[in-house]
């Protein structure tokens, strides 16, 4: 999987409430494609809602719908940073 | 399952067994409109040899035939990632022996978040079998602002689509028109299906010659097939066993085609690595981008509003904790009235069977060993009705993933996931609900740990036991100035069991599914919804039955032995009733065991209580009571608790019981397995003898060590 331009970050390190673009997910553990399948696929939109009360897992917005995933999960995920909104809360 | 789209049509319609299965993603609402299909003709039982949930219902033409309904786990992919989806995955890949033949298949997709629903039931149309989809939850989708075209949907996918609102009932019956459209062969559509670029085609002849060998899938689905074993090991590993079967003979000879594919499009630098996903997303934009107009954009929809408070940091724990409040009060306290009512009412069935039967060992047999026996499973279910209840509806309306979401990382702790809470927190107030509660867990290993731990949690049934025994030898003094003991006592026999559970957990996570890997919490969280009270009230007479009927059988052969145990040898005429059970089976057992337990600080009267309270933890009040020759005694009596003080050792005069002893018998109480319908509940959920024989030698090992160390270290400490 490419990283071209933009900043090169991963889905564990946006805040709530920032929205990013998948450029794919780094192989690790095989697992990779389960997440693919739930829509993580690269191109795709994703928002980072909010974490739950002890700071994991974590809650996103993918293709019209809410995830949980754990933060060791969201690592693999590699995304560029779109727009950040003024929602307040860090 | 072969060449099912070129099957002619049946000719005439007799009455016969069609097979119908129902597909789709967790929480799409299939339970919903399997309900609502088949009504109340609907079967439970298990898959072979595993512990995956089969559910089959009828339902009935108006031709007279009716069609079997087959209502599969739910999964996001045909590539499974559990027991669960593998079951579902197998049957409609035509790997699994359990259904001769699929005449129909309806895979129900959430229209509210279509594109994730549609990438199961785009595969499952490129399987090429007659396929309905039932694009559920329309009402929903149109007031978020998506507006769907299933006719354009019908044509793009090449299937029949029928719009419905399973939990209103609306488009049921178009649904029941088509199905029996398609069974009489009256309708079928030309299925489409992703397009691999054409050297994939070329570089997969190979693959595709070994499933026309070695399957019975038909030509169509034999090109996605290979497609799909080209793009993911995980696939691949599919074809290695079937969930019940064994290893395939030709397997290797697969994985080498499927090594040699891919070496070739390395070579002509060609991406195979998930490229069924990839394209299948790419194909699902385009179907979206045609089909569906947002008619509203981006706004905030009610479910994210709803969370806001419902997965709040602070107000998110707290909701939690009410809700789960209640449901314990339910299953805690509520509970107590009808199962005071059922207890009364076996007795009063008992005394009318014993008044009309004459006197002998055939009234003694069913009056206390049957009607008795049929008492103790029946006296579970008003809990198992009561937390079923608040369980489906919390499952139905969205609100279970959150309670999930909100202590993933409480349970993580401890090797678990957020699902395994509300089962092991229900254990508080009985295990046997809380047991049958874990099918909401996933992962099969988080599962059997769940199950195995769930006794340890201190049920009402210790309670009596605990009451009996600080109560006769705990003194009320004040401890620090506002704390009493006996309650401190109560409150550290709840959190041994909560450490016991803890540290079992993290030991069996050593053993249980070590070779899988470790357990992901990638999970749906759905849009709330109102739940169908029919569902509901369908689920929860579900669990009722099954409980009845499968673990009633186990706990009715136990009753049975146990009523023997103390029956025979029947006692001569001028006993009493305590030098009756002293001389019966179960009173030369205890005798027997006297040696092994008097390290615990127990003797024979307490072995003989060990034996008997398998029956039931609570039970062990009433043996005492028997060998006191206390009449009608409870745990609050004073004559049961002074009898119990005042027993001295014959030989030396000194007491029998001591404060140590009293804390001994706890403490084996809190972990030991002494409760046969646990073991009979935990036999039908693991669809095994293998857990349930472990759980009573693992836990039953502990109560004995943790017992031995409380008592032997206690009278070294100069206690007791």
């Amino acid at each position: 999987m490419s990283l071209t331009k933009g900043q090169e970050m991963t889905l564990e390190q946006l805040r709530p409430g920032e929205t990013a673009i998948i450029n794919g997910i780094s192989t690790n553990g095989g697992d990779e494609g389960d997440l693919m399948e739930m829509g993580l696929t690269s191109g795709t939109e994703v928002r980072l809602i909010k974490y739950a009360p002890l700071g994991d897992p974590m809650e996103i917005k993918v293709r019209g719908y809410y995830l949980s995933l754990r933060r060791s999960e969201a690592k693999a995920i590699l995304v560029e940073r779109v727009k950040r909104e003024a929602t307040g809360k860090p | 399952m072969k060449e099912q789209v070129k099957a002619a049509p049946h000719t005439q319609v007799v009455k016969s067994d069609f097979n119908l299965a129902l597909i789709g993603n967790p929480n799409s609402g299939k339970t919903t409109i399997f309900n609502a299909l088949t009504g109340l003709r609907q079967k439970v039982g298990n898959y072979p040899g595993v512990t995956v949930e089969k559910k089959t219902g009828l339902i009935e033409s108006s031709g007279g035939y009716s069609i079997r309904a087959h209502d599969l786990p739910g999964l996001y992919s045909l590539v499974p990632k559990s027991l669960d989806d593998k079951i579902a995955s197998d049957i409609i890949t035509g790997r699994a022996s359990e259904i001769e033949h699929l005449d129909v298949v309806v895979v129900v997709i959430d229209a509210s978040s279509l594109e994730r629903n549609l990438y199961l039931a785009t595969q499952v149309v490129e399987m090429g079998m007659p396929v309905i989809v039932a694009l559920n939850i329309m009402d929903a989708a149109e007031s978020a602002g998506i507006a769907i075209d299933s006719e354009k949907l019908a044509s793009q996918i090449g299937a029949i689509v029928v719009p419905v609102v399973a939990n209103k009932g609306t488009g049921i019956a178009v649904l029941r028109q088509e199905i029996f459209k398609i069974v009489e062969g009256r309708s079928l559509r030309e299925p489409k299906g992703i397009r691999p670029p054409a050297e994939i085609k070329s570089a997969l002849k190979p693959v595709r010659d070994w499933l026309a060998a070695n399957s019975e899938l038909s030509e169509m689905a034999i090109r996605f097939a290979a497609v799909r074993i080209l793009s993911s090991d995980k696939a691949l590993g599919c074809w290695r066993n079937p969930a019940n079967g064994h290893v395939h003979d030709n397997y290797d000879d697969l994985v080498t085609r499927v090594q040699e594919a891919r070496q070739e499009l390395d070579e002509q630098g060609v991406s195979w690595s998930m490229l069924e996903t990839q394209l299948r997303y790419q194909w699902i934009d385009t179907i979206y981008a045609t089909t569906v107009c947002k008619t509203r954009e981006h706004e905030l929809n009610r479910s994210e509003k709803a969370d806001r408070i419902l997965t709040h940091r602070i107000l998110g724990p707290i909701i939690f904790l009410l809700i789960f409040g209640a449901i314990f009060q339910s299953i805690f306290a509520w509970a107590e009235i009808p199962m005071r009512a059922i207890e009364s009412g076996v007795a009063w069935f008992g005394s009318v069977i014993a008044g009309v039967m004459p006197d002998g060992v055939l009234q003694d047999l069913i009056v206390d060993g049957a009607i008795a026996g049929v008492g103790a499973i029946l006296v579970f279910l008003p809990q198992i009705l009561f937390l079923f209840f608040f369980l489906s509806l919390l499952e139905d309306s969205g609100y279970l993933a959150r309670a999930a979401f909100i202590m993933d990382r409480t349970m993580r702790s401890v090797g678990l996931s957020g699902r395994s809470v509300i089962p092991l927190l229900s254990s508080f107030a009985c295990a046997i609900p809380g047991i049958m509660a874990t099918r909401t867990i996933r992962n099969s290993s988080d599962r059997i740990i769940t199950i195995m731990i769930a006794p340890l949690m201190s049920c009402s049934a210790r309670l009596p036991v605990y009451a009996l025994m600080i109560g006769a030898f705990i003194p009320g003094v004040v401890v620090m100035g506002i704390f009493k003991l006996p309650g401190l006592i109560l409150l550290a026999m709840y959190l041994f069991g909560i450490v016991a559970a803890i540290a079992a957990a993290l030991v069996m996570k050593r053993f249980v599914g070590r070779n899988e890997p470790p357990s992901t919490f990638v999970m749906v969280l759905p849009a709330y919804r109102r739940p169908s009270m029919r569902s509901t009230l369908i689920q929860v007479w579900e669990r009722a039955k099954i409980f009845v009927t499968d673990a009633g059988k186990i706990i009715l052969a136990i009753s049975i032995v146990l009523w023997f145990l103390a029956y025979y040898p029947r006692p001569q005429a001028e006993m009493s009733s305590s030098q009756a059970i002293n001389q019966s089976y179960a009173g030369q057992l205890g005798h027997a065991i006297e040696p092994a337990i008097r390290p615990l600080g127990f003797d024979w009267k307490i072995g003989i209580g060990l034996i008997t309270s398998f029956a039931a933890r609570e039970v062990m009040v009433s043996t005492l009571a028997t060998i006191y020759n206390v009449e009608g005694a409870d745990e609050t009596s004073v004559t049961l608790r002074q009898a119990l003080i005042n027993d001295r050792d014959p030989n030396t005069g000194k007491p029998v019981y001591t404060p140590l002893t009293a804390v001994s018998l706890m403490v084996f109480f809190a972990l030991a397995c002494q409760c046969m319908s646990t073991v009979a509940v935990v036999k039908r959920e693991t669809n095994s003898w293998h857990w349930p024989l472990i759980m009573v030698v693992y836990m039953t090992v502990l109560a004995y060590t943790a017992s031995l160390v409380v008592f032997q270290g206690g009278k070294l400490l100069g206690f007791g």
